[in-house]
């Protein structure tokens, strides 16, 4: 993206577009603030704000590069990460193509229906026929083009010998088209493009909403990822330095770490001294002081002095990667997981298809004649072809996931619902989901004065300790004093002077086992500590999720005195001190006892678990990985959404099976009829929409399930 | 019934142009951010009148 320019090219020759994800903005204000902001800098032609993907779009000159723009967003007040070319305009394509076949079926189900009700309300003669050609040529394209998924999706079934519930949508609906278009040529009574039209809208409505579903919530995963260090700065030999993406970096090179960035390959420390945070990686929550020649971890964020690290192991040889392939292989035992639907329609084609031959063979037998056989067997085919069925599940799980969403917890798909709804236990991690994953400044202690001193100095630097103390005490109302020659030093803090004695937020001078602060006021010294609350409904929580017969646990990588502190005050099972392995293996053994865990956790340490257990769900502060590999996504502080999840997903399965079972009631009364060849365009027309209605209805119920 | 010479053109002419609109509509990327047009909405225009 960022080729270098000639100098000779004339500035504004060349523009480039640029994706940034902006997860911060909320509201109006934000959208106009940002599109404002960037149409108001040199070298930027337009900028446009997707707020339902959090991205913004730049078009800018390419002498501007991808690191200036997102200093210029940081500058309006927003945090901003490039990213690649639309990563889901896959996906997006694939909704797309379903919509515009909805709405061709839609356009055409309209007007054949039209023309049919003259037809039922009693025209004859030229009349029907005409309008039997006027259907015929409609719905003709129309089938062609609004079926395809369902003939592709046939087709590859067949072709690997196997049989889905699209078998026997398109040889229903190929066969209604074939015979209407036979009894339209030799002007007979009834034709039923309208039914094989009706049939094609509906389901194609129930997979537009699965698709819909789909995207949104994974455009809402998008806007969270990549906030981590992709990318370090490298100093080479002469000292210059410059940026490199982390998949570039080789052994050997030379990288400079500052303060509040995460480190992006494994290395040993050449020069300086520092803490970092190696949650992501351990589960440990405090920050360990690391000094020149200790090893480093890609994935550790430096939270202290910056450090040039050595890089010893890149790309994909690092710890992390190691970790992200033993995600890849536990990820495997649930790509077998069957979805509902296709488990319904193993047993439903099968039965359908013999159905239908056998009513064509009944009535050979019988005499019928083989046209009138034919009309029988293809009425078998279309009444029972499951309209119902198609939209039983993804209406049920549509209306709940949007549900859910309006509660903070982002549903990956159907398939995860459905597995949420059959766990059992959760293992629960600690830092960062019971706890809420940051640090929180105790401030209570400190006086009005002090308090003011502090915000001003927080206020001005950007390490995440400053910016904790700004937000904890920006939520109190405090003005901040005022305050001269204010400067920031790397690793030693910010001071200043207030009329003329020196006030500083500092390194603690002494060594604590909790991280802490010190704020200098002249000669008084005030230690900020900061700790890593649990989440306020931690408890309730538990509770919740016992009332629905699911024991928790905690798995924890970090030390057992911490871990079982929190295990003795909600009363439940811990494990302290566990490797990815160890909680992989964990995993494996519940799994082999029969048990179908919920993993909730949030580090790079849990994404192996996560990706294993037979449903997961990660908070939105959770690393990139975690989110990936987990089915659900919660924000917020609250751990409410977890226990939500569940009920709300046992509730969807319970009316998925209502579903199912009025869809299989219908098919009770009608296969008589249509088995008695009674069924006429008319009734299978009514019969359709009718049990079409009744399913979505009954779904919307779920509407009201997360509140 | 020579009525129905002209209605029925005209019907599906509409149900043409209406599903020539929808794909229009979505081919400029109308639909692509439903929850920011609910948003833009709420913006006050620029003090010097300068619409986009």
């Amino acid at each position: 993206m960022n080729a270098p320019v000639p100098l000779d090219t004339l500035e504004g020759a060349r523009l480039e577009d640029s994706r940034f994800t902006v997860p911060g903005m909320r509201c109006a204000g934000c959208i106009a603030k940002i599109e404002r902001g960037l149409a108001g800098l040199e070298g930027v032609e337009s900028a446009r704000v997707n707020f339902s993907s959090k991205r913004v779009a730049v078009r800018h000159e390419a002498s501007l590069g991808e690191e200036d723009l997102v200093r210029a967003i940081a500058g309006i007040g927003f945090e901003a990460q490039a990213v690649a070319d639309n990563p889901m305009g896959k996906d997006e394509k694939e909704t797309k193509a379903l919509l515009r076949s909805l709405a061709v079926a839609g356009f055409g189900m309209m007007n054949i229906m039209l023309l049919s009700v003259s037809v039922w309300s009693g025209a004859g003669g030229v009349t029907r026929d005409l309008f039997h050609w006027l259907s015929a040529l409609i719905a003709i394209p129309v089938v062609a083009y609004a079926g395809r998924p369902f003939f592709a999706s046939a087709i590859m079934a067949l072709r690997h010998r196997r049989t889905n519930m699209d078998v026997p949508i398109s040889i229903g609906v190929l066969l209604a088209v074939a015979l209407s278009i036979y009894e339209t040529a030799t002007g007979g009574e009834h034709a039923y493009f309208d039914g094989a039209v009706m049939l094609l809208f509906f389901l194609l409505a129930g997979r537009a909403l699965d698709a819909t579903m789909r995207d949104k919530t994974r455009a809402g995963i998008g806007a969270l990822l990549s906030r981590m260090g992709k990318s370090a700065t490298v100093v080479d030999e002469n000292g210059s330095s410059r940026m490199v993406a982390a998949e570039k970096l080789e052994p050997g090179m030379l990288m400079l770490v500052a303060a509040g960035e995460a480190l992006a390959a494994d290395g040993v420390i050449e020069q300086g001294a520092s803490t970092l945070d190696n949650s992501m990686l351990t589960g440990e929550s405090v920050p360990q002081p690391v000094a020149a020649g200790e090893s480093v971890y890609a994935g550790a964020v430096n939270l202290g002095n910056p450090i040039r690290v050595r890089v010893s192991a890149a790309a994909s040889d690092t710890v992390l990667a190691e970790i992200a392939r033993l995600m890849d292989e536990a990820g495997q035992s649930r790509s077998s997981y069957v979805r509902i639907a296709d488990r319904a329609s193993r047993l439903y084609a099968p039965a359908v298809h013999s159905l239908a031959l056998l009513a064509f063979i009944g009535w050979m037998v019988a005499g019928a004649g083989w046209h009138q056989s034919l009309v029988i067997a293809i009425a078998v085919l279309i009444i029972t072809c499951p309209c119902a069925m198609g939209l039983a599940v993804p209406a049920a799980q549509v209306v709940a996931s949007g549900a859910l969403a309006k509660r903070g917890l982002l549903v990956k798909d159907g398939s995860a619902l459905e597995r949420l709804a059959e766990v059992d236990m959760a293992l629960f991690d600690k830092t960062g989901t019971l706890t809420v994953g940051e640090p929180v400044p105790q401030i209570d202690h400190l006086s009005p004065h002090e308090a003011r001193v502090a915000l001003a100095l927080a206020q001005s630097s950007r390490h995440p300790l400053s910016k904790g103390i700004a937000k904890a005490l920006g939520q109190r109302d405090i003005v901040p004093a005022a305050i001269d020659d204010l400067r920031e030093e790397g690793g030693r803090g910010v001071s200043g002077s207030i009329d003329g004695v020196r006030v500083a937020l500092e390194r603690s001078e002494t060594e604590t086992a909790t991280l802490s602060t010190a704020l200098r006021i002249g000669d008084a010294i005030v230690a900020i500590p900061f700790s890593d609350p649990l989440r306020s409904d931690v408890r309730e929580v538990i509770g919740s999720l016992r009332d629905q017969g699911i024991e928790s646990r905690i798995v924890s990588g970090d030390r057992a005195s911490s871990v079982e502190a929190v295990g003795r005050e909600f009363d439940i099972a811990w494990d302290a001190h566990l490797l990815p392995d160890d909680k992989l293996a964990l995993l494996d053994r519940l799994k082999a006892d029969g048990h179908r865990p919920l993993m909730i956790g949030d580090g790079i340490n849990d994404g192996p678990a996560l990706a294993a257990a037979h449903a997961s769900i990660a908070p939105g502060s959770a690393s990139d990985v975690s989110q990936q590999a987990a089915d659900a996504v919660f924000l917020g502080k609250a751990l409410m959404p977890v226990s939500l999840a569940v009920n709300v997903s046992r509730q969807t399965m319970r009316i998925v099976r209502q579903n199912f079972a009025f869809a299989i009631l219908y098919n009770v009364f009608a296969l008589p009829i249509a088995l008695a060849g009674l069924v006429t365009p008319l009734i299978a027309a009514v019969a359709m929409s009718l049990s079409s209605l009744v399913v979505v209805g009954n779904s919307l119920r779920l509407a009201r399930a997360a509140r | 019934m020579s009525g129905l010479a002209f209605l029925i053109p005209i019907a599906l002419g509409m149900g043409l142009l209406g599903l020539a609109g929808f794909f229009w509509a979505m081919r400029k990327g109308q639909f692509d951010d439903l929850d920011g047009a609910a948003q833009r909405i709420l913006i006050d225009d620029e003090e010097e009148g300068e619409s986009e």
